[in-house]
């Protein structure tokens, strides 16, 4: 019988097989940060263990880093030492460290990629759940724990047990305004926060074949939030193309041998999956979600649910939970919420078309009275490609924050966050409580629905700018 | 890893479901560089409510966590369950954990245990009604007992064993160290490296 994508990447990646054990699977990657990694280290050296391969371990600076001011010392002074704390394990176990300030800087999933280190076939991981966002070039990637890490840095394996498969297969066009973002929204609230759970995803379908590698990413991101630790897209000539030239790729007689192989990696005409969902993609629209977990989301066109309309008893629970927690009434239109912030960037958001997105929409028109809105890069190189196309006037011509590069809104680990009580229109990946800020509100949404919000004050499309904006220069 | 054979404590009943990282342990404690420290953190957002089924005076000392489905998913944080551990949880009941919570706490010594969600409405209702209700959990026998309910529940040997056991991870893996160096010897040259060679 075939065997599926993820099956075969899997199977390349086996250490040891045994029966009653789980499978020692190799990787070929490991991405650092320094959130996760200080008791990692912490043990290493209590056990007197060295990293095994420096030459697959790589470290950024992203969660806790500043987006103003990133020449002063940074002012939390518990912010500082997690980053000193980083800065010195790098340097004693020998990892090569990507610090705020540097030009390869910035959030670890936008890092990879665009140094030509995540490739198709490749096992990734990081102690970080968005891990998920490299599964966009054919690679298995997932986010681990930290005793996995100090695993990862001890021996270059992990054992793990072989997770089932799901489809999910997206056939047609994605309409006119409508994005990545919006359709991966689509899926999680269709199959729900724990519908992937035990899965790997693989996206395939004519939309997804369509889409560009950010796209892809942005996509297989937010794996996470359906549950699945990890989501794949075949690789194709899209991929081939992202990544030749890139730093860490291969070049001569090792490219052609990669492409070679990266060829093979199609899930075979008779394999089976365990799972599949299938989705139309002319039927989508513009995607947000209004409560407190990324399965609460709704086309924008809609209204506010009514829990009662809920006949699961915990869901209707959760649903009335998160009402009273995002301020809102059952029935309320969704383009009636109005927001206090707008957000742009993260590793599901941050990438340079994203901001050429959110850019086009706000290139002569001003964001709204009373909202602020901050531009986040990915990364330093994501943000002076942006300069480099005058994106970052256009950005601040319509009276948004452009930032330097970092998780920043995200998460707010850093001074980046919601007061209590005021509510974001995010491109971020997760609208937790408190997530953004102690008493936050979220609402996840597209990089152009961003932009439209912060131009009209309210959860809005491109297509509501009814508005001509204003010639260039004004 | 402390090893884990069978506990009995009184229980926390929480009747939430998704309850994601961020709430169990909030992004701030995050910056702390240790494993420990982490209990007064544990679901900080929600202990600020004194109603908070965490703050009543008689849940004071309870070792077992009766959650609604989809407990721990979100960010791959193992703060989550250093957290549970140092307010004193020593095992989580629900019907549904997101894996990467499951896998960081099984590495750690956190039983997490997939009932029924009928057993743990069961277990909901006993403990709500009497907090003084016990409940054990028994990983040699594989099973979850409280009064009027008897319940076993399903974990791989393999996870079982390192449990029982506290083994450590990475010395069980270094004993297969010929394996991964055969694995290295055999990979192809075309795969990318951080460092030039």
């Amino acid at each position: 019988m075939g065997r599926t994508l993820a099956e075969k990447v899997w199977d390349d990646h086996v250490v040891r097989r045994a029966e009653g054990e789980p499978d020692l699977l190799y990787i070929d990657l490991h991405l650092l940060h320094e959130v996760t990694s200080p008791q990692a280290f912490d043990g290493l050296r209590k056990s007197g263990r060295t990293v095994r391969r420096l030459d697959l371990t790589i470290a950024t600076e992203d969660h806790n880093t500043p987006t103003l001011d990133i020449d002063k010392p940074i002012a939390d002074p518990v912010s500082r030492a997690q980053l000193e704390t980083l800065r010195k394990n790098c340097a004693e176990f020998g990892v090569r460290l990507h610090p705020l300030g540097d030009v390869e800087q910035g959030v670890v999933h936008v890092v990879g990629p665009q140094l030509g280190l995540t490739q198709p076939g490749t096992t990734v991981v990081c102690g970080d759940s968005h891990t998920s966002t490299h599964g966009a070039f054919g690679a298995l990637a997932f986010g681990i724990g930290t005793s996995q890490v100090e695993h990862v840095l001890a021996t270059q394996t992990l054992p793990l047990a072989r997770p089932k498969t799901m489809a999910i297969t997206v056939e047609g066009e994605l309409p006119d305004g409508v994005t990545a973002k919006d359709l991966i929204l689509a899926i999680i609230a269709k199959i729900g926060t724990g519908g992937g759970q035990g899965y790997i995803l693989e996206y395939r379908g004519s939309a997804i074949e369509k889409l560009s590698m950010e796209a892809r990413m942005t996509i297989c991101n937010m794996s996470i939030e359906a549950g699945a630790r990890a989501g794949m897209i075949a690789p194709d000539e899209t991929t081939f193309a992202y990544l030749k030239g890139r730093p860490h790729a291969p070049e001569g007689a090792d490219w052609d041998a990669a492409v070679a192989y990266w060829k093979t990696l199609r899930t075979d005409e008779d394999a089976v999956f365990d799972a599949e969902v299938v989705i139309d993609a002319a039927e989508l629209s513009p995607f947000v979600t209004w409560g407190t977990n990324p399965g609460q989301g709704a086309p924008l066109s809609a209204n506010v649910p009514d829990p009662a309309s809920y006949e699961d008893a915990s869901e209707r629970f959760a649903a009335e939970k998160a009402l009273e927690y995002m301020g809102l009434e059952a029935g309320q239109p969704l383009r009636s919420i109005e927001v206090d912030t707008v957000f742009v960037g993260s590793c599901t958001n941050g990438r340079i078309e994203d901001l050429r997105a959110a850019a086009d929409l706000l290139r002569g028109r001003k964001v709204a009275d009373g909202v602020r809105m901050l531009v986040v890069p990915g990364s330093a190189r994501v943000g002076l490609q942006a300069v480099s196309e005058g994106l970052d006037v256009v950005f601040k011509e319509a009276g948004a924050e452009w930032r330097h590069a970092g998780c920043s809104m995200c998460l707010g680990m850093n001074p980046d966050q919601l007061a209590p009580g005021e509510r974001s229109a995010s491109t971020s990946n997760r609208n937790f409580e408190g997530r953004q800020g102690k008493g936050g509100r979220t609402h996840l949404v597209s990089p152009q629905v961003a932009a439209a919000t912060a131009v009209l004050g309210h959860l809005a499309s491109p297509a509501d700018l009814t508005d001509a904006p204003a010639p260039a220069g004004v | 890893m402390e090893a884990f054979t069978t506990h009995t404590g009184r229980a926390v009943p929480l009747r939430r479901s998704n309850v994601d990282t961020d709430q169990i342990i909030p992004a701030h404690w995050l910056k702390k560089v240790t494993r420990d420290g982490f209990e007064d953190g544990l679901f900080e957002a929600w202990r600020k409510d004194p109603e908070f089924v965490l703050n009543r005076p008689e849940r004071q000392g309870a070792t077992v966590l009766v959650a609604g489905p989809d407990f721990g998913t979100g960010s791959s944080r193992e703060h989550a369950v250093w957290a549970l551990q140092n307010y004193g949880f020593k095992a989580v009941i629900s019907s549904r954990f997101a894996d990467i919570f499951r896998g960081n706490s099984l590495k750690n010594g956190l039983l997490t245990v997939v009932l029924e969600q009928r057993t743990v409405d069961a277990l909901w209702e006993l403990t709500e009604q009497d907090s003084t209700a016990e409940v054990t959990v028994d990983l040699e026998a594989r099973e979850v007992r409280a009064a009027g309910v008897t319940a076993s529940f399903e974990l791989d040997e393999n996870s079982r064993w390192r449990l029982l056991n506290g083994l450590d991870d990475i010395s069980i893996t270094l004993q297969n160290e010929a394996d991964i160096a055969v694995y290295e010897a055999e990979r192809p040259a075309h795969k990318p490296r951080t460092l030039q060679a």
